[in-house]
């Protein structure tokens, strides 16, 4: 039983006495007892980007060995470059979805019927740029949303509702394309603007596509967005713990909903710059972008867990990636040992991520 | 006397299916005070609070707070009625930094154009406010306002929700079991977190199965008994093994315990 003491605080348990003598400090923390490894975590966990730097600068390095010439060669750049575009376009929707602990299988799929919706509107039934090109966005928002209702609404794993929107817009893409493709000529006489994303500027000897900045420019916005405002706060409330966030008063099913929006969106982007990067509007390319586009996300840090990555990550894991199949072509290997490469990168990630999580248990 | 309750409960029923979770119960809390809810498991106590923070809507009965009728339809409106709860699992989102979670669901936003149009959220404020009551709370061993949740200990974790509720509650604070996860060391320090939340004039409501703890800061004891409240029990007055005889059913209550 306790007594009020003279001062108000009520007198200690008769066990809790010898107290006194502990330390006051509430449970710091042990620093001088960490092996090497453990402050490792701890910095890795405190800073998680740096992984994907550190891959990156190794993969650079890995270049420069195989074939200094030739790596650091301004064509060479260029392509690394290109390849890139697209990828960490996709990369970006595919983090925001990420983030929450979800995943957009359809991503890639929605960004090849935009830009089909986009090619056909424009180039071959005559619409003005100034439609088709917003229907063309509004396409990849629109299939963006049926993604987030069928996660919300239904209460479906992300996977297997993507994996469902996978197939049916692959199919609905062969339907309306009806297999053809759009050559350059035909946009470049009807919808020029439809291939701006291909234009190259040379900044020195490297030409870098008009698409390289608008990738630099979503990630900018995306970046500002999920770092500086209440939404993308939410967002990766979201995924990191939905219960605590919804007793937080955030309506978890509307941050949901909005990301797939937002991730079809970027899709749509992704698909214009694609029409320039291919040169053409097919509806066969980009069929893999999907998976590559979570491959980035992956080896840059950002955990399938959710609440936890970054779009810097996400743009260095997308270099990383062209990065390391330059340097697998220039050692003069066969392409298989491109994807074998990408194969341990991403185990590696994950393995890494895993571990590094572990740090506050 | 004289003293009107800041929240009453009268007559709350809560059923589910066949069972009576709550059974015309009362409550009462009065400004200032640190009231402790104990009761058996599957006495009701935990649907009395959800029915007080919003968690769960009664099927009949009145809550008034402040004199007036209120009901609430979420967490969300019993919070903005002023009335903040630290949920025994925390609701803090681990991977987000002190400041965030401080703020987690009603962040400011900057004066002028880049609050307005570009939505920027006060991030100098957040930092600034989430240290200053950390500060008044007497939590700052912690150092970095801006390191995840995850990265600190079990009781520190505790101080942090605690002060988030403190620091937005305008009429009272829940906490449900905010002792039950940690040491000895650190529930001494949450104790006294409890008391100086009570200094600053917060009445609170504490749920817990710690009856030393309950004892030692509780003024006075709701006993919850098959869906209702048996009495309410001044502890300087009662002993800890008859508030559990009472609580269990092996005691009747005492007569004058309306009047504690």
């Amino acid at each position: 039983m306790s007594e009020a003491t003279p001062t108000g605080r009520p007198a200690q348990q008769e066990f809790e006495k010898v107290l006194a003598g502990a330390t006051t400090s509430v449970a710091s923390f042990d620093e001088e007892r960490l092996t090497l490894l453990q402050r490792l975590q701890r910095f890795l966990h405190a800073y998680p980007t740096t992984v994907p730097f550190v891959v990156l600068a190794l993969g650079l390095l890995l270049g420069v060995a195989v074939n200094p010439h030739r790596f650091t060669s301004a064509s060479n750049l260029s392509t690394v470059l290109t390849q890139v575009m697209v990828t960490g376009l996709l990369g970006i929707g595919q983090t925001l979805v990420i983030l929450t602990a979800g995943i957009d299988l359809s991503i890639g799929v929605i960004m090849v019927i935009s830009s089909v919706v986009m090619g056909r509107l424009g180039v071959l039934d005559g619409v003005p740029t100034i439609i088709a090109f917003p229907l063309g966005l509004l396409c990849g928002a629109v299939f963006g949303y049926v993604n987030g209702a069928l996660v919300t609404r239904l209460k479906m794993p992300p996977f297997i509702v993507t994996l469902g929107t996978l197939s049916i817009i692959g199919a609905l893409i062969t339907f309306y394309s009806r297999s053809e493709t759009i050559g350059m000529q035909d946009i470049d006489e009807q919808a020029p603007f439809l291939s701006l994303m291909g234009d190259q500027v040379a900044i020195g000897d490297v030409r870098v596509m008009w698409g390289t900045f608008l990738l630099l420019i979503v990630a900018a916005v995306v970046w500002y967005i999920l770092t500086r405002t209440a939404y993308g706060r939410h967002v990766y409330a979201t995924g990191d713990d939905p219960e605590a966030a919804r007793l937080a008063g955030i309506d978890t099913d509307r941050i949901l909903l909005s990301v797939y929006v937002f991730a079809g969106f970027i899709a749509a982007i992704a698909g214009w710059a694609l029409i320039g990067r291919v040169g053409a509007i097919s509806p066969t390319a980009g069929e893999n972008m999907n998976l590559n586009s979570i491959t980035a996300v992956v080896i840059g840090g950002t955990s399938l867990f959710g609440g936890r990555g970054s779009i810097i990550g996400t743009l260095v894991g997308a270099l990383i990636v062209g990065v390391f199949r330059s340097a697998v072509s220039l050692a003069g290997l066969d392409v298989l040992w491109q994807e074998f490469a990408i194969g341990v990168l991403i185990i590696v990630a994950v393995a890494l991520d895993q571990w590094i999580r572990r740090v506050s248990k | 006397m004289s003293v009107e309750p800041i929240l009453t409960c009268r007559q709350l029923v809560k059923r589910y299916g066949r069972v009576t979770a709550l059974d015309h119960c009362d409550f009462d809390l009065y400004p200032g005070e640190i009231l402790a809810v104990i009761g058996d498991n599957g006495a009701g106590k935990s649907t009395l609070i959800k029915a007080i923070c919003g968690a769960v809507i009664p099927d009949s009965g009145e809550i008034r707070l402040g004199g007036e009728v209120v009901s609430f339809s979420s967490p969300i409106a019993a919070r903005e009625a002023g009335i903040e709860t630290v949920y025994q699992t925390l609701a803090l989102s681990p991977a987000l930094s002190i400041a965030d979670n401080m703020f987690l669901g009603r962040e400011p936003r900057m004066p002028g154009f880049m609050g307005q149009w570009l939505r920027a959220t006060d991030r100098g404020r957040m930092a600034r406010f989430a240290r200053e009551k950390l500060n008044e709370l007497g939590l700052m061993t912690i150092q970095n306002i801006h390191q995840p949740v995850e990265t600190l200990s079990g009781g520190q974790r505790q101080g942090v929700a605690v002060a988030r509720a403190a620091a937005f509650a305008k009429r009272l604070v829940i906490m449900d079991e905010p002792t039950a996860a940690l040491g000895v060391k650190e529930s001494r320090r949450v104790l006294e977190l409890i008391l100086d939340v009570k200094k600053r004039g917060l009445p609170i409501i504490l749920i817990s199965h710690n009856m030393p703890h309950v004892f030692e800061v509780a003024d006075r004891i709701h006993i919850h008994r098959l869906g209702r409240r048996l009495t309410v029990v001044d502890p300087k007055a009662v002993t800890m093994s008859d508030a559990v005889a009472m609580m269990t059913g092996a005691m009747a209550p005492p007569m004058q315990a309306e009047a504690a």
